[in-house]
């Protein structure tokens, strides 16, 4: 196939465009290409993603019924609202997750792969976290010993997770004291 | 940096697996620090103090020997423009965000950026596929923070950041190939779909909003929450798997084909390189481009991986004016890049 611009050199590159159901198709040399600038291959010249963001952030507003109260939504720590992060694409705080968890668990499960971390946990905290995931493994393993009627599988289990739920109260307590001579 | 000398980072050595295609692996973890509001949004005290703690731990040493610590404010804007260029600091940090600062490791493999979007962005660079060996460097860089600082970590959303986008893992892996066969015969377009649907982006050299140039394309993960850090990883590593491998087929067809052509390119471009007068960065990223092809098909042997590497850093705005020494213009620069081109070259032949 011969370049469409030049008709001289063999067409090396094919752009198909597909804008909103309409497509079109460009068959160039890589001479004439680079002379159209359509060897730019990027999604849009200018694509930011906090902007791509903020755009979803701003039409989940306005579907919203509430539009004016989820607008005026405030994080009590840093004082940004709902409506400023919307705009900006970056939260304040730590905090803001929780001030605006109802409105941003759905849009974490779309550029997510979920909405739980199940990564890297910091040193500090994995003991903490080691427990926990340990005592959802036993409630689920409990469940089923009690569906399946093997009771005395049940018992072990129920003591061993009334075990842990104590111990894990002590750390929480010990955490605490520890906190309160800080 | 001296005017005539530019800094090797790691990644520029040129070596590690499949370093035909894949130029640098790059690892970044995104961290904030417990209780402090997020760099965009803190009174400068906060951010100040941010950056003293890390001073502190680094003075202490905790570890990180040989690194230096320089903060932005104390830096020339050339002298950040380079670290850019290099990939070793983003250009938020470099237009001078208030208290920002960066810890670089001698060998400028390990970058940590300190109150860039977040207060703290580990990264690691290195040179070919090495994204697993880049994920174990970040951690090791991690822990070691992580006994001086305290991390904000929420455990259903993980370590929490400015933008939600970096949520969880707050992992961002990618992966820059030069991929000029993959590009010359249209086939990346196949891929640009299919790998957003994976979860993967597409970007040029320079990160987001940058355009392909020099057939030099960024691939990097999308979802940092949901998947945990090996699995990001060995997604992307299994879709660079498949690109590679097409890469490697799209050369073998091209090399058959034109084998003539692409030799007579590869030559063509080194002697534009050598002898030409006036050139702009657009011209000689494509030249190094064809250079690099020739030479990974074999039809060239006077060059190798560091050499084009270092051409491709030193013919960047900043870097080349380091190396001048003086500020200077377009058109200067288009002058200057040149010369600088062909001192790299003749250090390179008087190695040989």
């Amino acid at each position: 196939m011969l370049c469409q611009e030049c008709q001289q050199n063999e067409a090396t590159i094919h752009i198909v465009k597909n804008i909103n159901g309409k497509q079109t198709e460009l068959h160039l040399c890589e001479k004439c290409a680079i002379k159209k600038e359509e060897l730019d291959f990027s999604f849009e010249p200018q694509f930011s993603l906090h902007q791509f963001f903020a755009g979803i952030l701003e039409q989940g507003l306005q579907n919203s019924r509430h539009e004016q109260d989820v607008a005026n939504l405030q994080c009590p720590s840093c004082g940004l609202t709902f409506a400023q992060f919307s705009q900006v694409g970056r939260l304040g705080c730590s905090e803001c997750y929780k001030a605006f968890e109802k409105r941003m668990k759905p849009l974490l499960r779309r550029i997510h792969a979920g909405t739980a971390h199940t990564g890297k946990v910091p040193l500090h905290v994995q003991s903490r976290v080691k427990q926990r995931r340990e005592l959802a493994q036993l409630k689920d393993k409990l469940k089923l010993k009690v569906e399946n009627e093997e009771f005395e599988e049940a018992a072990v289990l129920r003591d061993q997770i009334r075990d842990l739920e104590t111990r894990m109260q002590e750390g929480q307590k010990d955490l605490l004291d520890k906190g309160e001579e800080n | 940096m001296k005017q005539g000398a530019l800094n090797f980072s790691r990644w520029m050595a040129g070596t590690g697996p499949d370093n035909d295609i894949v130029i640098s692996s790059r690892v970044r973890l995104a961290r904030n620090i417990e209780g402090q509001p997020f760099p965009c949004l803190a009174a400068d005290e906060t951010t100040a103090d941010v950056l003293k703690q890390v001073g502190d731990m680094v003075s202490g040493r905790n570890g990180f020997i040989d690194f230096s610590f320089q903060p932005m404010e104390e830096m020339s804007a050339l002298g950040k423009q380079a670290l850019v260029e290099k990939h070793l600091i983003s250009p938020l940090l470099a237009r001078g965000v208030k208290n920002g600062a960066v810890l670089l490791s001698r060998d400028e493999a390990v970058s940590i950026m300190i109150n860039e979007e977040d207060h703290l962005r580990i990264q690691i660079i290195l040179p070919g596929l090495q994204t697993e060996e880049a994920l174990e460097e970040a951690n090791r860089c991690d822990d070691q923070m992580e006994n001086i600082l305290r991390y904000a970590f929420d455990e259903r959303y993980g370590y929490l950041t400015a933008c939600p986008t970096n949520l969880g893992t707050g992992l961002r892996a990618s992966v820059m190939l030069h991929l000029p066969a993959l590009i010359m015969t249209g086939q990346i377009n196949r891929f640009l779909g299919v790998l957003s649907q994976v979860g993967l982006a597409v970007r040029g050299l320079y990160g987001e909003g940058s355009e392909i140039v020099g057939n030099l394309v960024q691939i990097s993960n999308q979802v940092t929450l949901g998947q945990n850090e090996n699995e990001i990883i060995g997604n992307l590593n299994s879709v660079m798997r498949q690109v590679i491998e097409q890469e490697q087929e799209a050369r073998q067809a091209l090399l058959d084909k034109k084998r003539a052509e692409l030799a007579d390119r590869a030559w063509r471009s080194l002697g534009l390189l050598k002898y030409a007068q006036v050139m702009s960065s657009q011209e000689a990223i494509q030249l190094i481009s064809d250079l690099r092809l020739g030479f990974d098909l074999g039809l060239i042997k006077t060059v190798d991986h560091k050499l084009l590497n270092e051409l491709l850093v030193l013919i960047q705005p900043g870097c080349l004016q380091l190396l001048a020494g003086k500020e200077l213009g377009t058109a200067e620069r288009n002058l200057e890049r040149p010369v600088q081109i062909k001192k790299a070259l003749h250090r390179f032949q008087m190695k040989e």
